[in-house]
């Protein structure tokens, strides 16, 4: 512990501590623009520069560890009058059309402007105009809007080790920019949106389609059915107010058929579809001697990544499709089937935690019923914003239960929306599948929880499954050259089955979700669809009473050719340089 | 061997070979032998002669004789009246700068006038032969280290010396040395930084394609004392010459044993590598060198952790100025207490200069630390020409300070210059007559400043370029009301709070230019 004074404070911190983190225990806010709590500072924005005696220049406070015996000011003039100056350069080359912009109320540069006291602009010369990427089908940067602070290549680059942003040009003409400048779509972007998630400002958004659903909604012709992805339930209420980690999925339900969605259907169906499908194609993995581990298939920008970066994995990817993927392929086949509804007529929304979601939608492997099976795809972000524009709060809602046939779900599927999720949903069904036998604990904790990589062994009958998870892009770069190397060295990976999430902390922290979520504020919604688990009647995704009357009316078994046809899909090569495939398989 | 009664040394550095060396050169050699002198008269290569924009300039010793602005055509008359007869050929004579002219080297090679420690071979021996170089003394210092001492006496010698600095921080180059021989580690580097991009200033480069061996010796002894095995010199890319003649000394003294595996049967090996700068004014600037080295973009890193703990590729890393370098071989082999001698008591040894701008003779100087501006500008410089009179200078380049006359005799060295607000950085002098318009020259400052700001910082990459849109606006005499305030607002800030020195120090040129100049910027 060291102790210092922050304006005529004492206090004691332990070493290391910053003079932000120092000033916060000291009930001193210390305004900030680039600085997130969980990315290495950068430094770049300057705005919580604070004084320390002693030092000629002031110091930034979110990178500048506090010494013994420094005595800090974090409020004098010439503070005040250097965040007021750099707050004003900011907005002298920034896009201010506040009211139209995405972030309006929600961003970061309007709070740090208001605190920092700015009236007007002193600074007034050359405003960029540069052009608005829309290369990518998930992602939309507005480059005018961007303050360069550094996060989304931080992110990009530390966090998924994707590297598909990085600065271009020098001084004032510094842009976030892409591999030759050829825009998003040209990259090796894999869309999983976290640039979006920690942009300050209104720079990095999903490409938006609630447009094009509220059409297709007043379309008489039109049946729209929707279903909402396991993470959904766990953080729309904060886009509304409410505790991180409230369960809203009854709400939820209630809003969608307020907003006139013909039928409201959940994902969390298909996710306990998966299960079976993607535990019985490990299952027979193991018995039949192929190759291990599977790895699981359900996080899109987890295949891009795979795709770009481990395409010599793709034999090791499980063939099932995403719970999204395999709902839409039963929302234009056998829904209309058991309804009596015309295939064409179907318009298929999903509410998906997701930007890379979007991007899975328009694969041109995913028509297998001979549609788009997924029409359009909203992030819970858009979903919000729908909502309340057709004048909905969540928090007034009724709780409902989605509808019938593909309505009914587990706790297994709830918590494929946690990191760790898909695993334990699956090893539930797998000791069934394998034993005949109910796991007696379903509760399965090493794969729980934040930490970057998870492994577990699990005895099924005589045999110890080998598991392991990773969630963020970065940790499963870790776990893939791990396997990778063991494959190569001895033919054979340690591991039987591996779950990937592209997104830290799964699901719960997609692209997708509510602006800002830090790792903690995803640790809690992941706990909370454990809770929603524990609370539900059936947890095993083979108690799925739908699930099964979809195999007895429709699919018949499963892995069977039917379900391979619809359920199924294989995977690319693609170009680390520009994202396009470059060897169909 | 046949001994020449005369020799004629050609400068043959990046200026002169602009303004026609190689063509004049072989003029001269042709001329020689068709006037039968081949056997008296020796033409040898050197590096620069120490002026520089006077084209192409010749030495002729024993005499001592400068010459400058020579041409091919004026060969035969040279030949026939110097060479030949004996006689001067006054019209081409270098005569402004008497002090500049008396290099003598007796036995130490120094003079008060010009005492040559950093510049002791410079036009004097060929830069390409490392036998000219051992002939003059070279790689005994890096011997007596290797062999004679331990690396904490070569620490404490040059400790002694109170060497610091001279890329324009001025920080002591042995607690540098320390900080990195202590810090735990077995991989350890030396990095020469020859990024020079501080306007005006070429001394570096003239050090490099003079006597790059000078370099490669006080790196070697740097590495020894540090216990660092592998040394970078990032070298501005716009430097052919330099690295030209920096690559092939290194060949030549890995031929020669003197970097590789083993260097004097010690169990010590060091060896160099060159890296080329691409051209950004910000990796000048240590930790942005050290991510350019790594292969990254040119961007500052937060210090501390500083480079002597964390530095390239994440270990302890030393990065010294060429000047700085330059220096070792000379306090090794001559003690600390041969160099304290130069100097003032707060600033020992000497500092290379490079004057410029209005003065009669531009080019390259090393005095003896605190000499004067006067001294520098009228006995070194030649004065300001064309009977014109002094206005300013500025000093020490873009980020240095512009200097009025009240600043004349006021003795030149990094502590004395910092009492009175201003810096001696890389020591260049570009002096300003009474002709100069200031609101040109702050408008050409700050332009440099946003060209050259990486754009890692939101106060230096719109501070820059707002500074540059109201200096325009004053330029073209369109200020508004409070533009010159704004000026000053805008760049202290920026001294308050920009990421690295590149934005900090633009405060300087800024405030020290309207300190002199405020009502001529004001009223434009």
């Amino acid at each position: 512990m060291i102790k210092a004074t922050i304006n005529k404070v004492e206090i004691e911190v332990p070493e290391g501590t910053t003079i932000l983190d120092a000033a916060r225990k000291a009930n001193f806010a210390i305004p900030t623009l680039c600085r997130h709590p969980d990315l290495t500072p950068g430094g770049s924005c300057g705005v919580c520069v604070v004084e320390v005696e002693g030092f000629p220049a002031l110091r930034r406070a979110c990178m500048t560890q506090l010494e013994k015996g420094w005595v800090v000011s974090t409020n004098t003039a010439r503070v005040r009058n250097a965040r007021r100056e750099i707050v004003d350069l900011i907005l002298s080359d920034h896009d201010a059309d506040c009211l139209t912009c995405i972030k309006n109320g929600r961003c970061e540069l309007q709070d740090v402007a208001r605190v920092v006291g700015i009236k007007d602009v002193t600074n007034q010369g050359k405003n960029h105009k540069k052009a608005i990427d829309r290369s990518r089908v998930a992602l939309v940067r507005d480059p005018n809007k961007c303050i360069l602070c550094g996060r989304c290549i931080t992110v990009c680059s530390d966090i998924q080790t994707v590297n598909a942003l990085t600065l271009d040009g020098r001084g004032f003409d510094t842009s976030v920019s892409t591999v030759l400048n050829q825009g998003m779509g040209n990259s090796a972007c894999v869309n999983c949106g976290q640039c979006t998630v920690f942009c300050p400002v209104g720079a990095l958004y999903e490409n938006s389609q609630t447009d094009e659903v509220w059409k297709a909604l007043n379309d008489p012709d039109k049946h729209v059915v929707v279903q909402e992805a396991p993470a959904i339930r766990a953080q729309l209420g904060e886009e509304f107010g409410m505790e991180p980690g409230t369960i809203v999925s009854g709400k939820l339900h209630a809003a969608l058929r307020r907003m006139r969605f013909d039928a409201v259907f959940d994902t969390n169906f298909t996710a306990d579809l998966t299960i079976i499908e993607e535990g019985t194609e490990v299952v027979d993995a193991i018995k039949t001697g192929r190759s291990l581990p599977i790895i699981t298939s359900c996080s899109p920008g987890w295949i891009k990544f795979m795709e770009t970066f481990y395409p010599h994995l793709r034999g090791h990817i499980s063939t099932a499709k995403s719970p999204q993927q395999m709902f839409g392929v039963l929302a234009k086949t056998y829904y209309p089937e058991v309804k009596g509804i015309p295939a064409e007529k179907i318009v298929s929304v999903s509410v998906m935690p997701c930007t890379a979601k979007k991007f899975e939608a328009q694969r041109p492997e995913m028509w297998s019923s001979g549609f788009q099976d997924v029409d359009y795809v909203l992030t819970t972000r858009e979903l919000a914003r729908m909502m309340r524009e057709a004048g909905l709060d969540l928090k007034d809602m009724p709780d409902e239960p989605a509808d019938d046939p593909l309505g009914e779900y587990t706790g297994a599927a709830t918590i494929f929306g946690a990191t760790g999720g898909v695993m334990e949903a699956a090893l539930r069904s797998a000791y069934f599948l394998v034993t005949g036998r109910e796991l007696e604990n379903v509760n399965i904790l090493p794969v729980r929880g934040m930490t970057g990589v998870k492994e577990a062994e699990v005895p099924v009958d005589g045999l110890t499954l080998k598991v392991a998870v990773a969630h963020g892009l970065g940790n499963a770069r870790k776990l893939l050259d791990k396997i990778s190397s063991q494959l190569a060295e001895t033919g054979k990976s340690e591991y039987h089955f591996v779950e990937i999430m592209a997104c830290p902390g799964g699901c719960v922290g997609g692209g997708g979700q509510p602006w800002g979520s830090t790792m903690a504020q995803r640790a809690r919604r992941g706990e909370a669809l454990y809770e929603e688990d524990a609370s539900l009647p059936k947890r095993r995704s083979h108690e799925n009473a739908s699930v099964a009357v979809l195999y007895e009316k429709f699919l018949k078994t499963p892995n069977s050719e039917k379900a391979h046809h619809l359920l199924h899909t294989h995977y690319n090569a693609r170009s680390k340089v520009d994202g396009k495939v470059v060897k169909e398989d | 061997m046949n001994i020449a009664r005369s020799h004629v040394l050609i400068s043959i550095d990046a200026g002169t070979i602009m303004a026609g060396a190689r063509g004049v050169q072989a003029e001269l050699v042709e001329e020689i032998k068709k006037k039968g002198l081949s056997g008296e008269v020796a033409v040898l290569e050197t590096g620069n002669l120490g002026v520089t924009g006077m084209g192409v300039v010749l030495v002729v010793y024993p005499e001592g004789f400068y010459y400058g602005n020579v041409t091919k055509e004026d060969i035969p008359e040279f030949v026939e009246e110097q060479l030949l007869k004996g006689r001067l050929v006054k019209r081409l004579l270098l005569t402004q700068a008497p002090k500049r002219f008396i290099i003598r080297r007796e036995k130490m090679g120094l003079t008060k006038e010009q005492p040559r420690i950093v510049l002791k071979n410079c036009g004097f021996i060929n830069p390409e032969s490392i036998e000219e170089y051992i002939a003059a003394g070279g790689y005994e210092a890096a011997s007596k280290a290797l062999t004679a001492m331990t690396p904490e006496e070569v620490i404490g010698e040059v400790k002694r010396s109170a060497l610091a600095g001279r890329g324009g921080a001025a920080f002591p180059t042995a607690a540098k040395w320390e900080f990195a021989r202590k810090a735990p580690g077995e991989e350890k580097f030396i990095i020469c930084n020859a990024d020079e991009g501080e306007p005006g200033t070429f001394k570096d480069r003239l050090i490099l394609e003079g006597d790059p061996h000078k370099l490669l010796e006080g790196m070697l002894i740097a590495g020894y004392a540090v216990g660092a095995s592998k040394g970078f010199i990032y070298i501005r890319g716009e430097y052919a010459l330099s690295i030209e003649r920096t690559e092939k000394a290194i060949a030549d003294a890995r031929s020669y044993g003197l970097l590789g595996n083993t260097i004097f049967d010690k169990p010590f090996g060091f060896d160099i590598e060159v890296m080329k700068g691409a051209g950004a004014y910000v990796c000048g600037e240590e930790t942005a060198l050290i991510e350019s080295l790594e292969g990254h973009r040119g961007h500052p890193r937060n210090k501390p952790p500083y480079p002597v703990v964390s530095g390239l590729w994440g270990k302890p890393t030393v990065v010294n100025n060429v000047e700085t370098l330059a220096n070792i071989a000379e306090i090794v082999r001559n003690g600390a207490n041969w160099f304290k001698q130069y100097g003032t008591p707060k600033c020992a040894g000497t500092k290379v200069y490079t004057i410029l701008g209005h003065v009669a003779t531009p080019g390259l100087i090393e005095t003896e630390m605190g000499t004067t501006l006067r001294d520098i500008i009228y006995d070194y410089g030649g004065g300001i020409g064309d009977g014109k009179q002094f206005k300013g200078a500025l000093v020490g380049g873009a980020a240095g300070a512009f200097l009025g006359p009240d600043m004349l005799d006021v003795q030149m060295d990094f502590v004395n210059l910092k009492e009175y607000a201003a810096a001696l950085g890389s020591g260049a002098i570009l002096v300003m007559n009474q002709d100069t318009s200031m609101v040109d020259m702050l408008k050409s400052v700050l332009h440099f400043f946003k060209h050259e700001s990486c754009g890692h910082c939101a106060p230096c990459r719109l501070g820059t370029a707002r500074l540059v849109e109201i200096v325009d606006r004053i330029a073209d005499s369109e200020a508004k009301a409070d533009d010159v305030d704004r000026l000053l607002a805008i760049a202290s800030v920026m001294k308050d709070t920009s990421f690295c020195p590149l934005g900090q120090s633009l405060y300087l040129p800024v405030s020290s230019c309207l300190k002199y100049f405020r009502e001529e910027i004001a009223g434009s």
